[in-house]
Formats: structure tokens, sequence, C-alpha cells
């Protein structure tokens, strides 16, 4: 099942330079949550403190609090232990070009130990169903090498590897953007799906989509949440008036 | 219609005339030339070695250890065995130790740690290998009290680390950082992604590396004069004088006689059959753990 998060006071910085400003958020458990904002305004750097992924860049911190489920993320627990519940799909999907697509998908269980042949098997079956790529790849798991597949299966393969280590948190940054729209829409659809057994948190700079799929959306500009509300609020009534620039596309 | 719009002159792409036709040609004669002079003085040396050196490899060059001067026949199966143990011994310190190196410069150096120990190897690189020999004769001879096969290994060792530790460096910082960051949001810890993933990702390159380290130090003589010495017997024991190919082919060359003169022109050909089909025999492993696409 999905937990829900809480941002609290969160700062970002890449050395001396900030990047987000005092961000406060409550995402909903088993929801999907829309960021959108024009290039540069800290939506990636965001999604990035949740799971702590920023940290790894040399020079980056975060002060603020952030929490997901029970968990405290920099208070305590070990970035790895988070990272397991909190699994991330990138804007470029990135397999593992050396691994067959079996191994792609049973990396994160393998390469923490876990060696259950047989559960292996049915957790990496059961994942590529859930990103609808299981039918297209099923002749050829052990044959063929994760890189060797289309742009839109490399990335519903990655969702697949992020679902098998059966996360409470799905993060997505921007995973449509390097697709064409018959790829995107399979992606959606997956989204509406996964919605019931995890909390997504979606960054895009499609508008359309966001309000496709998400049930509550945020705007962010120059690292500022401006607007936080629910998608159709933020797309019919937005309270502020940046926001209502934004999405009526007179800036941005 | 004319084109009205001043403020950008038409663009005129020039047909393809007989002059850009010959530039063609020449450029692509010239680059096949030039592969020409690289793999020329190869072959020479490859099929003048079979010419000078075929004709006196037999069943007893193979099996047999050498004869006293003046006693014709005799072969060098102890030096083709002792080349592979210092070989062994050389590749067992110095793989482990250059791709270590390598992996801390990739991905622990981006620092004056790291730049220290670039620096260092670079210097390595450069170093004559009789001096490296003498090193290791300090190391490990002077230790010892006696030659070994454990001292020669340690001197191709001590070659084979830097360039290793370079390329492997060069290969993990080719794998994207977006892998390394797919692995990490799996919760898989640093240690293990670039084990698992980084260094896995990069095999090929990496192996590259340490085929070239390994045939560079594989014809070595001078670090091997005064570690590994040579010795016309067999000799099983790793701290014991040990016969090698480079050092017999030496030494023959340089004798007198026409008889030796021959096993050392066969020497040389069994010397570079080896390393090539070593080097081979591991591309071919490797080729065979790839899949389709990758």
């Amino acid at each position: 099942m999905g937990v829900g998060i809480t941002v609290e006071h969160l700062n970002a910085f890449y050395g001396k330079t900030q990047a987000l400003f005092d961000i406060n958020i409550t995402v909903q458990a088993n929801h999907a949550t829309a960021l959108i904002g024009p290039s540069g305004c800290g939506k990636s750097t965001f999604i990035r403190c949740l799971n702590r992924m920023h940290e790894t860049i040399p020079e980056a911190r975060v002060d603020g609090m952030v929490r997901i489920g029970e968990f405290s993320v920099y208070n305590g627990t070990s970035a790895t232990q988070l990272r397991r519940r909190v699994g991330m799909v990138f804007q470029k999907a990135n397999p593992f070009p050396t691994m067959s697509i079996y191994d792609n998908v049973a990396a994160g269980l393998k390469l923490n130990g876990f060696r259950n042949r047989k559960q292996l098997d049915e957790i990496v079956q059961k994942s590529l169903h859930s990103s609808a790529l299981w039918d297209e790849v099923k002749d050829s798991l052990h044959k063929k090498s994760g890189a060797s597949l289309s742009g839109g299966q490399q990335q519903r393969l990655c969702i697949a590897r992020a679902l098998a280590v059966q996360p409470e948190v799905l993060l997505m940054d921007e995973p449509c953007s390097a697709l064409d729209p018959i790829s995107t829409g399979k992606i959606e659809e997956l989204i509406f799906q996964l919605k019931e057994q995890y909390t997504i948190v979606i960054v895009t700079h499609n508008m359309q989509q966001a309000a496709r799929v998400a049930e509550f959306t945020g705007f962010f500009l120059l690292g500022k949440m401006i607007e936080f509300d629910k998608t159709e609020k933020v797309f019919t009534n937005p309270s502020d008036k940046r926001t209502e620039d934004y999405v009526t596309g007179r800036f941005g | 219609m004319p084109d009205t719009n001043s403020n950008s002159a038409a663009i005129v792409i020039p047909a393809i005339t007989w002059r850009r036709r010959a530039m063609d040609r020449l450029m692509t004669g010239l680059s096949i030339l030039t592969v020409v002079i690289v793999l020329a003085p190869l072959f020479a040396i490859f099929a003048y070695l079979v010419y000078k050196g075929v004709g006196s490899i037999n069943l007893a060059f193979l099996t047999q250890t050498p004869r006293p001067v003046g006693e014709p026949g005799g072969g060098m199966a102890n030096a083709i065995v002792g080349s592979g143990v210092i070989l062994a011994i050389a590749s067992l310190l110095g793989v482990p130790l250059g791709i270590g190196a390598g992996i801390f410069l990739s991905e622990y150096g981006r620092n004056r740690y790291g730049d220290a120990v670039r620096f260092v190897s670079d210097v390595m690189n450069g170093v004559p290998s009789i001096v490296i020999g003498i090193v290791a004769y300090g190391l490990v001879v002077m230790r010892q009290k006696h030659f070994s096969a454990l001292a020669g290994g340690v001197a191709l060792a001590i070659m084979m680390i830097p360039t290793i530790a370079r390329t492997t460096e060069q290969m993990l910082l080719l794998v994207p950082q977006a892998i390394r960051e797919a692995a990490f949001g799996l919760g898989v810890s640093r240690w293990r992604t670039t084990l698992s993933i980084t260094l896995r990702t990069a095999t090929s390159g990496v192996i590259t590396g340490v085929m070239l380290a390994f045939a560079r130090v594989a014809g070595e003589t001078a670090p091997l004069l005064f570690t590994a010495f040579g010795n016309q017997f067999w000799n099983w024991r790793l701290d014991q004088p040990t016969a090698a190919l480079s050092l017999q082919i030496y030494t023959y060359a340089l004798s007198p006689f026409d008889d030796w003169h021959r096993q050392a022109w066969a020497g040389s050909l069994v010397l570079i059959v080896l390393i090539v089909s070593a080097v081979a025999a591991v591309r071919i492993v490797v080729r065979r753990g790839t899949l389709a696409g990758a």
C-alpha cells in the first residue's frame, strides 16, 4: 500500500546556489500528485529530495523535514534503506545495458541479496505484467539485453524494475518526455492502475498529462511552490495570478 | 516566385562537382593507406618470424629443456611454462590492484588524492622497464636472497598496474551517471553499484585495458633479467630462479651458435602466438557472455 508524504520547510542547495525555498506540501497516499512548472524551476530537485537522490551530486545539500509514511527521511534512516521504499523512474529510460530483461527487473532484489529463484521468477513476471510489458518480452526474458528494447519499452522496463522492489511510493521524473504519444498513453494508463497500490509523484512538462493522471497538482516557479491544490482547481480556477498565466500558456 | 525576404540570403548548396568527387576519393585513399602503413610492419614481423622460426618448432622444442652448449636439439618447454607462471603471477597481482585503483580514481578520486594517484601512475607508465626490474630486485630478491618467479611476477605486475588503472578509470567514466542513479534508486548501496552495475557495464572496455597491459608485459625482457633470472632446467617452485621465453630468446640471440639462433627465432614465434591466442581466448569468452543488443 502507498503511504503519504509530508514535507516541511524544505530548502535545497547546489553549492552556494539555493534551488528550493521553503517548500511545504502534503501528498496523499494512493493518489497521483503532479508537479508542473517551467524548466529550471526546481521540480526535479524537489522530487530528488524525496528519496535523497539530491545528495548524490557533489556539494548538494538539503535542510528541512520530509516524512514518508512513518519514516523521517533526513533523520536516522540510511539513504539505501529509504530508497528501497521509494521507487524512482527517470526522465530518460536507463536500463542496465549489460543485463538481460529478466536481470534488469530482478536487479533491485538480487543486488540486495535476495536469492529465492522461484519467488524472483514470480516477482519479475508480476512486475512486467504491472508495467504492461510482459506480453512483448515474455519470449526473450533471458536472451535480450534491456538496451535492445524500444524507447517506450525501455521506460516500461524501468517502471517494472522500480515496482519489483515493492516500494510504497513511486517518483516519476518526466517519465514520458522522450516518448511518442502511444507509449505515453500506455504509461499514463499504467499510472492510473498503479495508484491503487502506490503513492505517485510525477514531474511533467505536459500540462494535459498532469490534468489527465493526477488528483493533485503543484506549481513550481523559481524554486518556490506557488500553488498546491486539487488538479481541477489549479487548472480551472487557480488562486495565484502566476499559476493562471502559466496554465493558460501566457508564459513558460 | 523570387524570395523577397531580404534579411536571409538564399542558401545555395553547391552541386557535387568533379573536384568534390576527387577530394572524396583522395581522402578515402589516404585513410586506407594509413591502415596499410600501420598493419604492414605487423604482418612483416609475423611473416618473418614464421619464415625463420617455424622450421625449428618441433615436438622436442615444445617438450624438452635446453641442451648444454654444443649439443644439438633440446627445446624451451621450461621457458614456455615459466613465462606462463610469471605472467599468471603478474596478472593475479596486477589486474585486481589496477582495476581497484581505476575504481578509486573514477568513483572516489575526484579530488587531490585522485590527482596524486593519476600523476604517479602516468609517471610510472613512462619509467623504463629495467628500472622497474631493479625495484622488484630490491623488494623481493634482496629479501629472499635469491632470484624467483615471484620477483619476476612482481616486476611485471608493477608495469601492468598504471596502464590498467588509467584505462579502467576512463572506461568507468564513460558509464552514464544515469545508470548509477538507477541502481541508487533501487536502494542498492554504493559499493554494490560500483561492482555490479558500473564495473559490469564497462566490462568490455576494462578487459581491453587489461589485455593491452598483459600483451605489453608478456614480451618484456629487461625487468626479468635480475628477478626471474632464467633457468636451464625445469623448476616448479615460485621462489626459485625461473626460465622465461623472453630471457631465453635474449640469451640465445646473443650467442655465437647457429642452432641457438634458430631456437631464438622459434621461441619468438611461440611467444607471439601465445600472446595472440591468450588475447583472442579472453575476447571470445567475453563475447559469449554478451547478450543480444547489449
